[in-house]
């Protein structure tokens, strides 16, 4: 089959970086053709130049044989691409069936056609098999939907070439089913599909071609039929890496923190953590697993004095914490990483050398006579937790912002270990990142428990939960609904039970409930 | 450039200047309309601003008042709060310095002075904590509460001057303050008086707090992003209520120095907008003390050499506004101010 697209040595620099090297690429009319890389590797970039958004340096665009100039985005829809942000497009408070005739709206009389909008929107959604209601509004539908309304948009402007940025990253395990069935559905119906992504189990579920990028330069194309999860990871890093963290079994000791009762609810008195009770001892990993949603944020937010709970003990020690302040828990060693290091963890304005004081920031050495700043400690600080956690590039005086998102979570993850804590509380520690940073945390968690630190670890990522955690919790609906040590848990049941699977029929399962 | 945060980056410096130069671009459409010649009359502003040392007292004198509201703003700014009440804080403000300056008698003027500027800046602080714990307790936009809290101030000094503290004059004015309790003129006959010596120390103690110590650290990050400040251990409405105080004590400065230095009296409503135009300022020097110096000195070059080029040539005062309306329509539509600038240098 010809190539319905071929960007041939782009090149695209910004001020101190080159985004994208000489890069040639050809997609195959019909295929699924998956882009990987880590973080910064110039994926999106590379992406933004075909959409018309970034204008590349050099190199050109061939679409059907003839070489073609994207100057915007109006281009990009002409010629029939179309493309899925990784943040959706929609006007929340409009329709689907408005959202997706926007700009193109169908007219009569100069009024927009409201009837003919529906119509046409439901037949798209019927041809394609995707399953969406065109009245609804989009502010109440699922993400799920959203992405499915995005993806009418392009159809209804006749996209041939479909780009979709990391379309899995906001999904439910469920929910990327259903998305891979949709885009096998469309291929089956002649749309051809990139599909950019850094998780290399979805790479091998979904693509029939691969092209990996490595620091701005593409590292190679592969079959994806000829290929295996080992050659692609080694691509993506560069080297070889560990599939799997190497551990030696816990030694837990005495129990560090515990919750007891605890309920939690929220504004309008809905019940989002439910009479949770749990304990994490000395020197183990405790895993939350669960679909994200059924209370494990506000769960660890109580945990953390960010929530108020309604009822229940939290304990340190023996020693009450509930209903102290973030302040006050943060000063008895309890360490947090955030699930969402844009809104909680970082204030991505200050440099690195000053989030990497958040929270200490009051504290001796980094004040002086109560009110003033110590800059050398600060700077002192700040220079020896970027050496010791690699965080690049290695300059504390630069703010955040334009870290890319491995390095950012590396920042909060310096932060917060470096205070050498008793309790840590880690939240989905190693999402959107790469292999290399997620490999980096992951070591540096099982560090902490074996240097005697009592660990929570709440995440969505059932592999992550399955090689750190000792103990293993899974969280439905606002409770703990079983609690087993890892060796006798495996992916099957715990996916079981994050669906809310009955913990006492769970086969071959002889599930311990938490006491009450 | 690497962005790096306390200095200013070269997009901080380079749009309010081009701004400036694009605002008096189009300021000479106005005066080819009126039939004058801009270089002649932008000549004229230029020479009475600038042009002797007495016309540079004299722009110092109009840019006094406008550190300080322009300061005020800003800090409220850096906490992620809309200050618009620095008319009202500075209302306030003057009223009590005029009352304590004209009250008191017999006192040196090491206390009497001193009293009188603190006894401003309280009220100004309590003018603004009005706003400041609504926001932070019940979580009521401050905007809509400094402007209610302006028209309390108009109203209660309106009332305060012309009944209780209404002088012996015929005017609706206090009596003149105790000698004692005036902030010295510095270059008479100008008007420049000692107030510019505390809007001086008023940018750097503003500096200070905002990048060298702790209660700086907090109230940035509460501007930035208030609920990782909040994961932070910081206390997210404790550093509103302080910025608005410290903002409104800030603004009430601009009030006492108007009674002690340049009137020696309150008159009723004698602000010509400083609160307002403390706005424009802080937006053109870019919430940072320094740049606020640089635009209070600019918009107080304006209002001199607005009054001579009056006087002078026929392009009429009024040209000043338009100049300063457009200067904040260049630095607010940002995007389109440095599409300009690029199209001029491509890259």
């Amino acid at each position: 089959m010809a190539p319905i697209l071929e960007m041939r040595g782009i090149t695209k620099r910004f001020p101190g970086v080159v985004a994208n090297d000489d890069i040639t690429l050809s997609i195959q009319e019909g295929e699924i053709h998956a882009l990987v890389g880590e973080n910064g590797s110039g994926k999106s970039t590379l992406m933004n130049i075909l959409y018309g958004l970034y204008h590349a340096d050099a190199g050109e665009i061939v679409f059907r044989g003839r070489p073609t100039t994207i100057s915007d985005a109006r281009d990009a829809i002409e010629l029939g691409l179309g493309m899925v942000f990784q943040h959706f497009m929609l006007v929340d408070t409009l329709t689907v069936a408005e959202n997706v005739i926007l700009g193109a709206e169908p007219a009569k009389l100069r009024f927009v056609d409201y009837r003919t909008a529906v119509e046409r929107v439901e037949a798209l959604a019927r041809d394609y098999g995707l399953a969406v209601d065109a009245r609804a509004k989009v502010s109440d539908i699922s993400v799920g939907q959203q992405q499915r309304v995005e993806i009418l948009k392009a159809l209804y402007r006749n996209a041939k070439v479909l780009i979709l940025d990391e379309p899995t990253a906001v999904l439910t395990p469920q929910e990327t089913e259903e998305l891979f069935d949709v885009l096998k559905n469309l291929r089956g119906q002649g749309t051809t599909i990139v599909f950019i992504t850094h998780k290399i189990k979805e790479v091998l579920a979904i693509s029939d071609r691969v092209s990996v990028l490595r620091r701005g330069r593409l590292e190679g194309t592969r079959d994806t039929a000829e290929t295996s999860h080992r050659e692609l990871a080694e691509m993506v890093v560069g080297r070889e890496v560990l599939l799997r963290v190497e551990k030696t079994p816990a030694t837990p000791g005495e129990t560090v923190a515990s919750v007891a009762g605890l309920t939690v609810r929220d504004r309008r008195g809905g019940v989002l953590v439910n009479d949770v009770s749990l304990e994490v001892r000395r020197g183990e990993v405790l895993g939350i697993a669960g679909v994200e949603g059924n209370g494990q944020q506000p769960l660890v937010e109580a945990i953390t004095g960010l929530l108020r709970p309604e009822s229940g003990e939290i304990t340190l020690h023996g020693q009450p914490i509930h209903g102290l302040g973030p302040m006050a828990i943060k000063k008895r060693r309890v360490s947090y990483i955030p699930e969402d290091r844009h809104k909680r963890g970082l204030i991505l304005d200050y440099s690195v050398a000053d989030n990497l004081i958040l929270g200490l920031h009051s504290e001796a050495p980094f004040v002086e006579r109560y009110l003033f700043r110590n800059a050398k400690e600060i700077a002192e600080h700040a220079e020896k937790l970027v050496r010791e956690y690699d965080i690049r590039p290695p300059n504390p005086r630069q703010i955040v912002r334009t870290f890319s998102g491995g390095n950012q979570q590396k920042v909060v993850v310096a932060r917060e270990f470096s205070r050498n804590p008793e309790f840590l509380v880690c939240s989905q520690p190693t999402r959107g990142l790469d292999i290399g940073a997620i490999e980096f945390i992951h070591e540096e968690i099982i560090r902490q428990r074996d240097q005697g630190t009592a660990v929570l670890l709440v995440s969505a990522e059932l592999d992550e939960i399955l090689s750190l955690s000792d103990t293993i919790g899974v969280m439905y609906g606002g409770r703990i609904v079983a609690v087993m040590p890892a060796q006798e848990s495996d992916e099957r049941r715990l996916g079981y039970l994050m669906l809310g699977g009955d913990p006492d029929t769970a086969e071959g399962a002889h599930l311990d409930t938490p006491a009450s | 450039m690497i962005p790096q945060q306390a200095s200013l980056t070269s997009r901080d410096v380079l749009v309010p200047v081009f701004s400036v130069v694009l605002a008096l671009l189009a300021g000479s459409v106005f005066i080819l309309i009126v039939g004058e010649n801009p270089i002649t009359a932008y000549g004229v502003l230029f020479r009475e601003s600038f042009g002797s040392v007495r016309n540079i007292a004299a722009t110092l004198q109009r840019a006094t008042p406008l550190v300080f509201t322009g300061l005020a703003v800003a800090f409220a700014f850096r906490c992620g709060l809309f200050n618009i009440g620095a008319e009202g804080q500075l209302y306030v403000g003057a009223m009590v310095a005029a009352i304590i300056g004209v009250s008191l008698t017999g006192l040196p003027r090491l206390i009497h002075l001193p009293l009188a500027v603190v006894a401003g800046m309280l009220a100004g602080g309590v003018w603004a904590f009005v706003p400041g714990i609504l926001k932070a307790k019940l979580g009521v936009h401050e905007v809509i509460n400094t402007i209610m809290m302006n028209f309390i101030a108009y109203f209660l000094t309106d009332y305060l001057v012309t009944g209780p503290f209404h002088g012996g004059r015929w005017a609706p004015e206090t009596d003149r303050v105790a000698d004692t309790a005036t902030l010295a003129r510095l270059f008479p006959p100008t008007r420049l008086n000692g107030g510019i010596i505390i809007a001086v120390a008023a940018i750097a103690v503003i500096y200070v707090i905002l990048w060298k110590t702790r209660i700086g650290y907090e109230i940035r990050a509460v501007g930035f992003n208030p609920t990782a400040a909040e994961y932070g251990g910081i206390s997210v409405s404790r550093n509103m209520v302080l910025a608005m105080v410290l903002s409104g004590a800030c603004a009430s400065l601009a009030g006492v120095e108007q009674v002690l230095g340049v009137h020696g009296r309150f008159i009723q409503r004698f602000s010509p907008d400083l609160g307002f135009v403390g706005i424009a300022v802080a937006l053109l020097g870019k919430n940072h003390p320094v740049g606020v110096l640089l635009a209070a000195i600019l918009f107080g070059a304006l209002r001199t050499g607005g009054a001579a080029m009056d006087r002078l040539t026929d392009v009429p005062r009024e040209l000043i506004v338009i100049i300063q309306a457009m200067i904040i329509m260049f630095v607010a539509a940002d995007e389109l101010t440095r599409s300009l600038l690029r199209r001029r240098r491509p890259v």
